[in-house]
């Protein structure tokens, strides 16, 4: 049963790669090459070992997706030029290690803003695609798939392609996961701003209802919508939270652009309160991890949002409103060394009401509440594989303990069929608990069948895995080729 | 969510405590990679193992003194097994040596099985277990690592480096999280000792449920059977103008 290597991978290669939860900690050799000839190099060293390779960018993503234990990783991080940028047209190219960061930072002294951004400035621009990511605009903007002019794409047979939206390939690469080949090369349309301030508008709902119908409300006349849902209450209050909306200001109505367009003027600041380091915030936020730190905490953010913050309208910097995530470095750290699981289900608009309440009240009768609700308004897109609804989406933070898997993982499952009765989607930047079945009801079986196929056709020696792939597309208990369990 | 059955690797895992510690390890929910030179010991191990329909072992042949081959098999391992949380380092030859013997390849081949061959195998361990931040390394060394001796000493030398090498090992990695035991038999009734024998010989399996038990509790030096440790504490501390007089 030995397999004789003639040449080994350096065991100095070894990495240690998690997902962004923590929930996972796996290891795998990993590359970090930053032309196609090196990549296509590691693709061949793969071949040759009889080994797959995983994509990975800045390994935001919560499940894992790019992850692939035991295996290749293959680190474009480093890929990351600006290849060209048009400040008239807002056209730009990029390479795929390129972070939203780098973005924005790029384009904005210029008066552009990226058209899609995450919660968190860190992915880079092939992650967000591979994902197809949206943002708190996604009604009105879609996902960054739709503003994508062409990319390149390397085959694992080392051909290069350059794929355009009028291509079929064009709608299964993007949210493809990263498994149909290496996009090498990416232009996109950026979007015009004329000030580095948004006009916020918040004010609190008192439950689920009043959420949902300000966020529906609120979705033609604003760019951006996002609400906080607290998901520590039951009976009445179920639901309650606070809304937020954002408009970019039109030209004019900022008195010095040129000053709050600089790249100094949007960065979050180092010291909260002027006083404590960033540094150390998380390590402050670990001891409120649990029930009842979260339930206080709730409560008094909500109960501070109806009298002082209810119905604010103030200035924020496009920085400081979108990047939530950012603001305390290294949050996820505060779950422990258990981590932590994000779950965001997609549910129409028809049974989104009474499909949230219930994935709320199911968590709280199991003792689990979520400890971070988050609310957007979606709209359906043309992408193959695709988490997007004409509905609502609500993402949830649950922490990972080991005393609390056994019960965590039997609450997802009850929520997966919630969710999937009420026919609702998920999004692979976040899942790690879905199994075949799951998708193929949610994305249905042309589709995943399409997608298999295509796979099979770009891919056929299947080099490219990651553990998501495997955990979603393969069938249960099955050996892979290599005798791999 | 992280897969919750540990992954073990056994060097050494066809007879004696490897096979013994191979079958304590998954009645404990453990997946075990088992490594040795003949497939005839490895198969009806495996099989009974994997009797209960679940696939807890595999096997793999290999000879610890072909060195080279241990970064090839030990990527093959970690690509198989997904992950390693353990790794045993259980291979040991004691070829029997007269008084008066001093017989070079006899030497040289209990230096090559087990101080080289741990070099090649836990060097690869410590490497990918800092890079995890966790992990276990297990060597199993003997008391004969404690003092030279006149029955056997390349014997003595052999685990005395290996010995050592384990503590050094335990000296670096503590600070990234990996747990590193030392386990000091007696003499254990296997393969090994049936040329010599040995005083107040013990059974392999208990020898396996004490490592197991301390792989479970992170210990850091143990001696199976117990006794072991307060003989040792005497034999150490006999004076050498006393001890090189003696036959033990």
């Amino acid at each position: 049963m030995l397999t004789s290597v003639e040449r080994s991978l350096p065991i100095s290669n070894l990495h240690r790669f998690d997902n962004f939860g923590h929930s996972l900690k796996t290891t795998a050799y990993r590359f970090c090459p930053t032309s196609v000839e090196e990549i296509a190099e590691v693709m061949q060293t793969a071949r040759r070992h009889g080994q797959t390779i995983a994509l990975r960018g800045s390994g935001r993503s919560y499940g894992d997706a790019a992850v692939n234990a035991g295996g290749i990783v293959v680190d474009l991080q480093s890929m990351d030029r600006v290849l060209e940028w048009n400040p008239e047209s807002g056209v730009i190219t990029v390479e795929p290690g390129v972070t939203i960061e780098k973005l924005w930072m790029h384009i904005l002294p210029d008066g552009w803003w990226p058209p899609v951004v995450p919660g968190t400035m860190r992915p880079t621009i092939g992650g967000c695609l591979g994902m197809n990511i949206h943002g708190k605009n996604n009604w009105k903007a879609g996902t960054i798939g739709e503003h994508v002019l062409s990319f390149d794409l390397l085959k694992t047979d080392g051909t290069l392609l350059t794929v355009r939206p009028e291509d079929d390939l064009f709608r299964f690469v993007i949210g493809g996961l990263g498994v149909l080949g290496v996009i090498v090369r990416v232009t996109l349309q950026m979007k015009r701003v004329y000030s580095g301030y948004l006009d916020v508008c918040a004010w609190a709902e008192p439950d689920l209802k009043g959420m949902l119908r300000a966020a529906d409300e609120s979705r033609d006349d604003h760019n951006y919508v996002v609400g906080w849902i607290d998901c520590t209450v039951n009976g009445a209050a179920l639901g309650r939270g606070q809304m937020h909306t954002a408009d970019n200001l039109k030209p004019g109505e900022d008195p010095d652009p040129g000053r709050s367009l600089q790249i100094e003027h949007q960065v979050l600041p180092g010291r909260t309160f002027g006083l404590v380091p960033k540094s150390i915030l998380h390590r402050l936020m670990a001891p409120a991890l649990n029930n009842l730190g979260v339930r206080a905490v709730n409560q008094a953010k909500y109960t501070l949002n109806r009298t002082i913050g209810q119905n604010k309208t103030y200035r924020q910097t496009h920085v400081a409103f979108n990047f939530l995530l950012d603001y305390i470095p290294n949050w996820e750290l505060a779950y422990g060394s258990g981590g932590m699981i994000q779950y965001q289900c997609f549910i129409p608009k028809e049974t989104a009401p009474d499909a949230l309440s219930e994935v709320i009240r199911r968590a709280l009768k199991h003792g689990l509440p979520n400890y971070l609700g988050v609310l957007k308004r979606h709209r359906p897109d043309r992408f193959a594989i695709s988490h997007a609804v004409d509905g609502f989406s609500l993402a949830q933070d649950y922490r990972l303990t080991r005393r609390n898997r056994a019960q965590l993982e039997k609450l997802v499952h009850e929520l997966d069929e919630i969710v999937l009765e009420a026919g609702g989607r998920f999004y692979f930047a976040k899942d790690s608990t879905l199994r075949p079945e799951g998708v193929r009801r949610f994305l249905g079986e042309d589709v995943v069948r399409a997608f298999k196929r295509l796979k099979n056709e770009m891919d056929p020696e299947g080099v490219l895995e990651t553990d998501l792939y495997r955990r979603c597309f393969e069938p249960i208990g099955a050996v892979n080729a290599r005798g791999q369990l | 969510m992280n897969e919750q059955h540990k992954r073990a690797v056994l060097v050494g895992a066809s007879r004696g405590i490897g096979a013994e510690l191979a079958r304590a390890l998954v009645g404990r929910g453990y997946y075990v990679a088992l490594l040795a030179r003949r497939a005839d010991a490895l198969e009806p191990l495996c099989a009974e193992l994997n009797a209960g329909g679940e696939e807890n072992a595999r096997f793999y042949l290999h000879d610890v003194t072909d060195y080279e081959a241990v970064p090839g098999l030990f990527q093959a391992i970690l690509s198989d097994l997904k992950r390693i949380d353990a790794v045993v380092y259980n291979a040991g030859v004691m070829p029997a040596v007269g008084f008066s013997e001093y017989d070079f390849k006899k030497n040289k081949a209990m230096i090559d099985v087990q101080l080289l061959g741990s070099l090649a195998w836990l060097g690869a361990a410590a490497v990918l277990f800092e890079k995890m931040g966790s992990g276990q390394i297990v060597g199993i060394s003997s008391v004969a690592a404690e003092r030279g001796r006149v029955k056997n000493p390349g014997y003595n030398a052999s685990k005395a480096g290996f010995d050592t090498f384990l503590e050094a090992l335990r000296n670096r990695l503590t600070r990234s999280g990996v747990h590193v035991l030392t386990v000091r038999p007696g003499p254990v009734d296997t393969e090994l000792t049936k040329e010599v024998g040995g005083f107040m010989m013990v059974q392999p399996d208990v020898v396996a449920r004490d490592i197991a038990r301390a792989m479970g509790r992170r210990g850091q030096v143990i001696y199976t059977p117990w006794f072991w440790r307060w003989i040792m504490l005497i034999v150490r501390n006999v004076p050498s103008v006393v001890f090189r007089r003696m036959n033990f």
